[in-house]
């Protein structure tokens, strides 16, 4: 397919009905609601299932319910919609059923605003819910990435029957840029043998994440705590830019990954050997990477939209090797590239 | 290497944001790199309206900047805000029409046009955001005015249809312009 | 099972829609009775195979251990949404919900009158016994006035708390509802009543009409302080004229349904 001009949050709408979704619930919150729009048209146009829930709680209840059936569906949100969703991404992550849910990040906490932020770090990777457990989080950086990370998100989730949030933000969702689509899928995928189907020749199939027993409750979880294992194993990803002689090296996610881009090439016309390390796993963290180049690199500084919450995973992962500063804007203010360089300048 | 950082902005419902996507359309169509990032939130019901337009010959890295290297002030706020900002060496468009003033950079290069006057002379005052853009792709050069007319042709929409052939001449009158 | 001899005749048996794990509802609960009332109603319509159930949280929480299909368990008070999300990706399924008062009444109004709205496919079997059970007693949305509970140690004052909430005539007023009505399993008319109305909600379901309801007056022993036999009859004297039977909405083709 050739490449397109895309709007973020269209482009990841249309790449989930190419990758096969079956069923969308959403409740409309700026700045995603394009993406609610899209597949109101297009999953109708598809024969699919599309409905706008009567909130947040009602949405992820419904790609709760579908799951269990083992269809891929999803819902998006942003950070209040997510806040009110941690109920279902909760039980979702109980009961081992797989479901991908976007989070176009804005400005917080409470009703905040409606421009570009990465506060929700904690509450996607740390506390995406009660409970002992952590959903894939992908981080796309580009509207190219965040079609590719929806199909890896179906992916993942299904073979590990697990929960994968994308980490977007309102600049990524807002914004439109040269991407490809992927085809359209063969659909709909086979729906896997532990769903819930109607019993007909087989024990009834039982979808649940309760257990009264503390016996049967910790066996269950260290289940769980096996399959994050796993994750943690297969499923690190980030991208290096330079680390080859750095000594500077920027970490940053998602769009602040991108500016970091600039104020790297920036630095090296001025003589700056710097280096960006960029994740789009935030869970599992590529923390084993980050100690190495700890062991290479001078210094390192965490850029977020946000007061720093990534940071205290680089610092664990780098365990007192190097520095790590940070650089943070709050509010929805986008950092420049300059204010970063400068900040770089002062290491 | 092709790169332009632009910013183009005006009132909303001036078409600044319509103008930066047939921009990033015609750099698209160029075989090069282009982001498109809006201003967006309240400022679409009224207030001021704009939009970042990159197109490069490689990875786009950030897609909102400070100093643009080509804009577009179609009204005196836009004017004010990012007269100062353009980078030395820069372009910086302006619509007299609406900016009362002339530009105080020496170290740019100002194209002032009437670009809403002209856009009326052509038959709709709207068009201004076109004239204005016709200007800015002959000063910079980063793609040429007719790889423009031909996302017009694909990207106006059904209900502005009957504007097509004033809208491609809004541009050429734009780039007639600049010398 | 092993053969009846000839002289005999089989008059009563496990409903093939339940299984046959011994409860862990009190002496006197009516889930029992309602739970077997739902399976006999599915065994007879034959579709047990093609049926899935959705638990609440409360006292039933545990209910896909009794019913012989699959199952999901859902969070508290969502159990409309999740039966939104199973009945819309499986069309062809029969879904159902099956939810006390806390969750249907308190919690989840919001996803039990926005699924009604929608008229969702699926039934609701709604059990409303004017009390929290599975917490310990406390204060239900359909608490009567001046009961004590838990949590109204000095009865339910309804200038503090307000009136119970009245769910089928809550019903009665959605478009997308075709059979809502109140029933009770406090005597033998009452359950033999309440299993044609669960009969009808399903036949509703299975004809693609629209969202069903049935609300079945209950009671709890246990956390009333009362034995079950005073139990029913306290439920009598004091619930029904609160929450008084019959159908508050049923549509024209629900009518006609032969059950």
């Amino acid at each position: 397919m050739a490449k397109e001009l895309l709007k973020g949050n269209e482009a990841f709408a249309e790449a989930a009905i190419r990758y096969g979704l079956e069923a969308y619930f959403g409740y409309p919150i700026t700045p995603q609601s394009e993406a609610l729009e899209h597949l109101a048209r297009r999953m109708l146009e598809e024969n699919r299932v599309f409905i706008q829930a009567e909130s947040e709680l009602g949405a992820i209840n419904m790609v709760y319910g579908a799951a269990c059936c083992g269809v891929r569906t999803m819902t998006s949100t942003s950070g209040p919609g997510f806040s009110l969703m941690e109920e279902g991404l909760s039980y979702i992550a109980g009961s081992d059923v797989p479901a991908v849910v976007v989070n176009m990040q804005r400005g917080g906490p409470g009703l905040g605003n409606i421009q570009p932020s990465q506060s929700d770090y904690f509450l996607m990777v740390k506390s995406a819910g009660h409970g002992d457990f952590h959903p894939i989080v992908l981080a796309p950086a580009s509207v190219q990435e965040i079609i590719d990370m929806m199909g890896l998100a179906f992916d993942l989730a299904e073979k590990y029957r697990t929960l994968v949030l994308i980490a977007g933000d309102g600049s990524l969702g807002q914004m439109m840029e040269s991407a490809e689509l992927p085809p359209m899928q063969p659909f709909p995928y086979p729906r896997p043998e532990w769903a819930v189907s109607g019993a007909v020749g087989r024990e009834p199939h039982i979808i649940t994440s309760l257990d009264l027993s503390p016996e049967g409750l910790e066996r269950m979880n260290l289940n769980l705590q096996a399959k994050l294992a796993e994750i943690q194993k297969h499923e690190i990803r980030w991208k290096e830019y330079e680390t080859e002689d750095a000594e500077v090296l920027l970490v940053a996610y998602g769009t602040t990954g991108r500016i970091c881009l600039s104020v790297m090439r920036e630095a090296r016309k001025q003589g700056l050997k710097v280096g960006l390390f960029r994740p789009q796993t935030l869970w599992p963290f590529p923390s084993a990477r980050l100690n190495e180049l700890a062991g290479q690199v001078r210094v390192m500084l965490a850029a977020e939209m946000n007061a720093g919450q990534m940071v205290e995973d680089v610092r664990l992962a780098v365990a007192g090797k190097v520095p790590v500063h940070f650089y943070g804007r709050l509010g929805g203010i986008v950092p420049l590239a300059d204010e970063i360089l400068a900040e770089v300048k002062k290491l | 290497m092709r790169h332009e950082d632009i910013i183009i902005s005006g009132f909303g419902g001036q078409g600044a944001l319509f103008a930066g996507q047939l921009l990033a359309y015609a750099g698209l169509a160029d075989g090069l790199h282009v982001s498109w990032i809006p201003s967006y939130g309240p400022e679409m019901r009224g207030g001021t309206a704009n939009c970042t337009v990159i197109v490069s010959e490689e990875e786009i890295g950030a897609p909102i900047i400070r100093h643009p290297s080509a804009a577009i002030a179609l009204n005196l706020p836009s004017m004010d805000k990012y007269e100062p900002l353009v980078k030395p060496g820069g372009v910086l468009v302006v619509n007299t029409t609406l900016v009362p003033r002339a530009s105080e950079r020496t170290d740019i290069r100002v194209v002032a046009l009437p670009a809403s006057d002209i856009a009326t002379e052509l038959g709709n005052v709207r068009m201004a955001n076109l004239v204005a853009l016709g200007a800015l792709l002959k000063a910079t050069g980063i793609v040429n005015v007719e790889a423009v007319m031909a996302q017009l042709e694909l990207h106006l929409s059904e209900r502005q249809r009957k504007w097509l052939e004033p809208n491609k001449a809004a541009l050429l009158k734009g780039a007639e312009f600049v010398q | 099972m092993s053969a009846i001899p000839e002289t005999m005749e089989l008059v009563f048996q496990y409903p093939e829609s339940l299984t046959k794990k011994n409860t862990h509802y009190c002496p006197g609960c009516t889930h029992g009775v309602i739970h077997r009332l739902v399976a006999e109603v599915l065994d007879e319509l034959g579709v047990r195979g093609q049926t899935i159930g959705v638990a609440p949280v409360g006292c039933s929480v545990l209910a896909y251990y009794y019913f012989n299909m699959d199952f999901v368990e859902a969070p508290h008070g969502r159990a409309p949404a999740m039966a939104t999300g199973i009945k819309r990706v499986n069309p062809d399924k029969i879904v159902f919900t099956y939810q006390g008062d806390g969750d249907l009444a308190a919690i989840g109004t919001n996803e039990i009158i926005h699924a009604a709205h929608r008229g969702e496919l699926i039934t609701t079997i709604f059990v409303n016994n004017a009390i929290y059970g599975m917490t310990g007693g406390q204060m239900a949305p359909t608490t009567l006035p001046g009961q004590k509970t838990t949590s109204s140690p000095f009865g339910r004052d309804p200038r503090i708390a307000g009136m119970p909430v009245h769910i089928s005539e809550i019903m009665a007023a959605i478009p997308g509802v075709v059979y809502a009505t109140r029933q009770s399993a406090l005597d033998l008319p009452g359950i033999n009543k309440t299993r044609k109305a669960i009969k009808r909600a399903f036949m509703a379901q299975q004809q693609g009409l629209g969202f069903s309801i049935v609300e079945v007056l209950s009671t709890c022993p246990t956390n009333w302080n009362l034995d079950p036999w005073a139990a029913m009859q306290w439920a009598k004297e004091n619930m029904i004229p609160q929450f008084p039977l019959g159908d508050t909405r049923v549509s024209d083709e629900v009518a006609a349904l032969k059950v």
